[in-house]
């Protein structure tokens, strides 16, 4: 839907979306509900990032039938899912699928979290250590470490 | 004639900008005054010859000069004035030339009002946006050139994207770009502090009014596409998590983080390797929105092979604007010196704690955005991702930011202890508590999340209220001192305490809106009648009729609640004449309790038949008025008298790097 | 942590980031991978589209040979220029090539557009609601299915064929399931 995306444009115009129509509903509410729940999570092929419960495309109309057929033959709602994905792949998934492939996307959040957590504890160790030793707080630049080590040689000799 | 003044003009302020980006920086690095001040009269240069470009492509556009392929492509005699000028940056080409004029625009306010930056940061910064200006002007001039000639001229142009004609659009992609542009202050600022190897209080109080200065507009950009979303999309959704959505709500991610990381820098003397870190990050993510966007690689267009050079230009660009700044970051950023020391629990705690939660909430949205492209790379398989997971993400880092953004301001600096401050909050947290058991008795066992969500808003709307109650003593001393603290409280902080309180409203609306939709899909024959969220809807039929440049259906619905009539809605199907591309006006009347929301859809049979579809959004013009109040809360702040007046000079005893000045 | 190392982090991050970008570009996110690949074709009964009498097309009708499914409408542009060299492939006789007929809004837009630029296939099945379409997972036209003798989907190709694309991908699909001198 693409809007802002319209408004910086680009190449594929969106249409203005409609989605699901009256005539393709179901009579029965509780199915329809459940019809309604599945399109959403599933991508309209040839749309740009829609689900085919919004978009106007004839494929995508075509597919909200098709889970509704499918429900109404008895079908569950991962069945309905896995069998457009037996034919589309993962990418109709709007939700993508916790897998091998998609462990980087799931597991990345949590991976950042983690990191910034120990980047925080670093943090605050480090800062504790240097509260602790005093004369290190202001550390010596290049110049005064340079002449520190000419005193010290100094006093060597 | 025009169009080749223009085209000049551009390649002119090239050679001004090569200059500006390399005399100034070189008279920096020897202590040279002389070279150092060519960065004003350069500046002042760059932004007039860039500002006479874009005059010329306005004025090709507005004159309907059909020898200008983008004007061909992208106008037509019949459209409305506005949109003649909004074509200049409803394309490719122009809204490249957009950026860079807002670019220019920048540079030279701070070659005019930066008299009391010292002259060689006040140099180093021109230069460095003048970099970025020369891969501006060369990426238009070798492959996006907006003033490019076709012969012959065709008799008309093939029209705007209708979507496109809607006057808040017309103004969307500049507030855009006033944000994203905005961010490069931050970033220059950023990259000559790297170099000089010195960042202090001055510095952060520097590069803050130009922050939040992005920052409003970037928020108030954000919002006006939502709610364009809102009311031309034709269903009511306000954000879907598009590509394009992410790659403007990513700097924003990062740039709210930068401003409240750039206080601890100022107040404390902390946070600096961060806070230079994520100035460069908001300005690249800034750059790649403009450029994903842009060139279309994120929204399925085979880039590379439409247009090599294109694309290979791109990313030429993003990796030397930000492999280089971050090479530099690498090389100089141990270098800076941090003296301030704070506890985990302080102002300071807090705010880093925001940092750490915008920081990966960015993380994690540039993680998802980028996925399928990623994936795809090394052959792993096509994925898309959508909304769902975005949601899954997002949703559980907010609820701890928004649960600590009401305790945050009760911190003191350096140390802190939490008690005293949620014992202040008792009265918050009773209110959170009745808010969530009123909004659960209402909609019963309904989303859970709208019910978290609302309970959110309260606990931070009632904090914010709190602490600024605590601060001017309310009901502890008379009345009078309360009301002598509330008006010498300093405008940055009033910033802080409005800028939360927007947020918090804006929470409640997506509470409201995001769970409690009511949507009702059907046909409807004049005269029929549908009940949607306690509102009756009536439909009392459909006419035809024609607007400037296109044809049009317009149904008219009248809305009653309990049988008092509140008002008449029209809404329009639209079919525009050059494009033959149809387009919906809703029907809508905005309450605060929510909206009443109609759309015609597709005739059904004769009779006068049609499809609607009917909705009420509950409290959703709290998203756009809660934004509204940031934007105003980032704007008083602005004026604040520490960026007026502060004049901040640098402390001489203010801690710098031995040989600095000479790197 | 070194402080170092930990400086140096956000340009690695970014490099590897810039590198993955550069080899995704080259890609075309539009084009699905072939689910079907090595799998029976799915189960479809087609209706004969108007004016040819014959029984329509089946799933049941591609065992035995091998052959093509082409997806087509006369309302796509890209399958008009693939056309005229599906009617050479046909007087060639290669393979026999069985066509989909793919979301028609009028039933005689299908048939005239056949008899307007010839009729390269051997049997033709109306599909106007996407039935076949999905099940093969089609996401626009052309798109062409190789099917082996057993009926099970060796390939996929989406866009129109032409003589380059025939010589350097569609052939040498063939050749694998028919090796030379097989019959």
């Amino acid at each position: 839907m693409r809007h802002i995306a319209v408004s910086l444009l680009l190449v594929a115009f969106p249409q203005a979306a409609f989605g699901v129509n009256p005539s393709e509903m179901l009579s029965d509410p509780a199915l329809e509900l459940r019809a309604r729940e599945i399109s959403k999570e599933l991508r309209c092929v040839v749309c740009q990032n829609q689900s085919i419960d919004e978009s106007d495309a004839t494929l995508a109309r075509d597919l909200r039938v098709l889970v509704r057929e499918r429900l109404a033959a008895g079908d569950d709602d991962q069945g309905v899912i896995d069998y457009v994905v037996s034919r589309y792949g993962d990418f109709v998934l709007l939700r993508p699928p916790v897998k091998g492939a998609t462990l980087a996307l799931w597991g990345g959040p949590i991976a950042i979290v983690l990191f910034a957590l120990i980047a925080v504890f670093v943090f605050f160790r480090r800062q504790r250590q240097t509260a602790k030793a005093p004369i290190a707080a202001t550390p010596l630049n290049e110049q005064e470490r340079q002449r520190l080590q000419d005193l010290l040689a100094e006093k060597e000799h | 004639m025009t169009a080749e003044i223009g085209h000049f003009a551009l390649v002119l302020a090239l050679f001004v900008a090569v200059a500006q980006a390399s005399l100034p920086l070189i008279g920096a690095h020897r202590g040279d005054p002389g070279w150092m001040a060519l960065a004003k009269p350069t500046a002042i240069l760059q932004f007039a010859l860039v500002a006479v470009a874009f005059a010329c492509l306005t004025h090709v556009f507005v004159t309907s000069d059909f020898s200008v392929v983008n004007v061909v492509s992208n106008s037509h005699t019949d459209k409305p004035l506005l949109y003649k000028i909004s074509g200049v940056w409803g394309n490719h080409e122009g809204s490249l030339l957009l950026w860079v004029l807002i670019l220019a625009i920048f540079g030279a306010a701070v070659a005019v009002f930066g008299a009391n930056l010292p002259p060689a940061l006040k140099a180093r910064v021109l230069s460095i946006q003048a970099m970025i200006a020369v891969g501006f002007y060369l990426f238009m001039l070798l492959t996006s050139n907006p003033f490019d000639r076709i012969f012959p001229p065709p008799l008309n142009g093939r029209g705007l994207n209708p979507l496109l004609q809607d006057p808040g659009l017309a103004i969307h992609p500049p507030m855009l770009y006033l944000g994203y542009v905005g961010f490069s202050m931050a970033f220059s600022f950023a990259i000559a502090a790297l170099i000089e190897g010195r960042v202090d209080a001055a510095w952060a109080r520097w590069v803050r009014p130009w922050t939040l200065a992005a920052w409003c507009f970037l928020t108030g950009g954000i919002a006006l596409g939502s709610w364009w979303a809102y009311y031309e999309l034709g269903w009511g959704g306000w954000w879907f998590w598009d590509p394009v959505e992410n790659a403007s709500f990513m700097p924003w991610l990062a740039g709210t983080a930068l401003l409240h990381s750039s206080t601890v820098v100022e107040k404390r003397d902390t946070l600096k390797g961060w806070t230079i870190l994520l100035a460069i990050i908001t300005f690249s993510l800034s750059l790649l929105g403009t450029f994903l966007v842009r060139s279309g690689v994120l929204t399925s267009v085979h880039a590379f092979a439409t247009d090599p050079t294109r694309g290979v230009f791109i990313l030429a660009l993003l990796v030397i604007v930000i492999g280089g700044s971050l090479a530099l970051f690498a090389w100089r950023g141990p270098k800076l010196v941090s003296t301030g020391l704070f506890q985990p629990v302080s102002r300071e705690g807090g705010l880093l704690f925001n940092n750490l939660v915008m920081a990966t909430a960015c993380a994690a949205v540039l993680l998802g955005t980028l996925y399928p492209l990623l994936l795809d790379a090394p052959g792993g398989g096509k994925v898309s991702v959508g909304p769902p997971f975005f949601n899954t993400v997002l949703i559980p880092l907010m609820i701890p930011m928004i649960a600590a953004m009401a305790v945050g301001p009760f911190l003191s600096w350096k140390r802190s202890d939490l008690m005293p401050a949620l014992r202040r909050l008792r009265i918050a947290l009773v209110l959170t508590i009745v808010a969530a058991i009123v909004t659960y008795a209402v909609h019963g066992d309904e989303p859970v999340l709208g019910v978290v969500a609302l309970a959110m808003a309260v606990w931070l709307g009632t904090g914010v209220l709190t602490e600024l109650a605590e601060r001017i003593r309310l009901f502890r001393s008379p009345l009078s001192e309360s009301f002598r603290r509330l008006g010498r409280l300093p405008r940055a902080s009033w910033g802080m305490t409005i800028g939360h309180l927007g947020l918090a409203i804006t929470i409640a609306g997506m509470a409201g809106a995001g769970a409690w939709k009511v949507e009702s899909i059907q046909v409807m024959k004049p005269g029929d009648k549908v009940t949607v969220g306690g509102y009756e809807y009536r439909f009392t039929g459909a006419k035809a009729g024609k607007g400037p440049n296109y044809k049009f259906v317009g149904g008219q619905f009248t809305v009653s609640r309990h049988g008092r009539e509140i008002t008449k809605l029209t809404s329009e199907k639209r079919v525009y004449n050059v494009s033959q591309q149809p387009t919906t006006e809703a029907g809508i009347h905005t309450t605060w309790r929510g909206d009443l929301y109609a759309v015609i859809g597709d005739a059904e049979g004769s009779g006068g038949a049609f499809v609607t579809r009917l909705y009420f959004n509950p409290l959703v013009v709290w998203i756009w008025a809660g934004t509204l109040i940031m934007v105003f809360a980032g704007a008083l702040s602005l004026t604040d008298r520490r960026h007026r007046v502060g004049a901040p000079h640098r402390k001489s005893s203010a801690v710098s790097l031995p040989g600095a000045q000479e790197a | 942590m070194n402080k170092r190392l930990m400086f140096t982090l956000p340009l690695m991050v970014f490099l590897i980031l810039a590198g993955y970008f550069a080899v995704g570009l080259t890609k075309d996110p539009k084009k699905l991978p072939n689910m079907l690949k090595g799998k029976p074709v799915p189960d479809f009964a087609l209706k004969p589209i108007k004016g040819r009498d014959d029984k329509g097309f089946a799933s049941t009708d591609l065992k035995g040979e091998t052959s093509l499914v082409n997806i087509f409408g006369s309302w796509c542009v890209a399958c008009q220029i693939e056309h005229p060299f599906l009617m050479k492939l046909k007087a060639e006789g290669a393979v026999p090539i069985h066509g989909i007929d793919w979301r028609e809004e009028d039933p005689d837009a299908g048939p005239d557009w056949l008899n307007k630029h010839g009729d390269p296939y051997a049997l033709v099945g109306d599909d106007p609601r996407s039935k076949a379409a999905i099940a093969f997972g089609v996401t626009g036209a052309p798109e062409t299915f190789v099917v082996d003798g057993d009926g099970v989907v060796r390939f996929k190709y989406v866009g129109p064929l032409n003589a380059d694309i025939w010589r350097d991908v569609i052939e040498p699909v063939l050749r694998q399931i028919k090796p030379p001198g097989a019959s």
